[in-house]
């Protein structure tokens, strides 16, 4: 195996397993919001903008595994 | 790294690829991708970057955009423009509003800046242009946000300003309190563990913020690069979106800790 082909698998490694995380949080995020949503549909706009921000720093999680991923694929 | 040596093609393709990455910049081979902004040139001892040009650039259509903003505030008559702006502005601080409470006019100038410079910039770099004018092979433009420095500093700048208003508004000793406690072996080692989040924090903000934006700019270089026509546009579209939520995280998370460190823990 050479330097390049290690640096391949590494960099799929590093963003396939780091999107699991976040990928499971979001969905829960938006699951518990639609069931928030049914149970009080007068809170739509702060539901959704609470959901959001939520699911932006669970996205902030696979965003790191993505840099690390980009580091060791272009550095 | 080691090479096998029983196989005759190995070295001359190994010259080739080398030459075929040396050119990358020059040569059409792939997108250009690189994780830290190319040097332009050099004024002085500071390195002038492209995503330097560009936030200059924002910095100087906001200061205008503010400057005829500013002068239709006391006008009489006020035009369109006028309103279009406001209409913005108020929706942004009434938004601020709901996380901060009764703090919000002490605070919505620093965030309220956050808020705009980051949407700007982010905003700048999905323009037409930024990334494929070039000035000596190299970009003239990059997204000052897809620069890991401007992130950087603009997490320094609202970590700092947690501390400084934590300590301006409960008091130098019960801020400190926070961290460093003797009253008993939990609270000392919670006090190390808020240390440790309070430094984390710095680099959170900067990488949520930059990898983001760089991964927009990293997929928009890549479907362009795949699909030539038209398949970019659904991805432009979504980086606007991204580009939004990014500044406002970035300041509604900052909001939320200064509202924070200003209030009273049980």
């Amino acid at each position: 195996m050479t330097e390049d082909v290690a640096r391949l698998i590494g960099a799929a490694i590093a963003i396939s397993v780091g999107v699991l995380g976040p990928g499971i949080g979001i969905g829960m995020i938006g699951g518990k919001a639609v069931e928030a949503l049914g149970r009080n549909p007068e809170a739509e706009s702060a539901i959704r903008s609470t959901m959001i921000l939520a699911i932006a720093l669970a996205e902030g999680l696979a965003i790191f595994a993505l840099v690390i991923a980009l580091i060791i694929k272009f550095v | 790294m080691t090479k096998p040596t029983n196989l005759n093609s190995e070295p001359v393709a190994d010259v080739v690829a080398q030459e075929a990455h040396t050119e990358q910049p020059h040569a059409a081979t792939g997108p250009h991708i690189s994780i830290k902004p190319d040097t332009l040139g050099h004024v002085g001892p500071v390195s002038i970057t492209n995503s330097f040009v560009l936030s200059w650039v924002v910095f100087v259509f906001f200061a205008i955009l503010v400057y005829f903003y500013n002068k239709q505030l006391v006008a009489k008559t006020k035009n369109s423009f006028f309103y279009t702006i406001h209409g913005f502005v108020k929706g942004v601080y009434a938004f601020f509003q709901s996380a901060l409470g009764e703090k919000i006019d002490y605070f919505f100038p620093l965030v309220g800046a956050f808020f705009f410079y980051i949407l700007l910039n982010n905003w700048a770099g999905l323009l037409p242009g930024v990334g494929s004018i070039t000035y000596n092979h190299l970009p003239l433009f990059r997204a000052a946000t897809a620069d890991l420095n401007t992130t950087f500093a603009l997490a320094l700048i609202s970590v700092t300003y947690i501390q400084y208003v934590g300590v301006k508004m409960m008091g130098a000793k019960s801020h400190v309190g926070k961290f460093i406690t003797f009253a008993s072996p939990i609270a000392f080692f919670v006090g190390i563990l808020e240390i440790v989040s309070e430094l984390s924090r710095v680099v959170s903000f900067a990488f949520r913020l930059f990898g983001n934006i760089f991964a927009g700019e990293v997929l928009l270089a890549v479907v362009a690069f795949l699909i030539p026509y038209g398949a970019s546009f659904p991805f432009l579209l979504l980086e606007t979106f991204v580009g939004l939520i990014q500044a406002v995280v970035f300041a509604m998370l900052s909001a939320v800790l200064f509202g924070l460190a200003t209030s009273k823990h049980h």
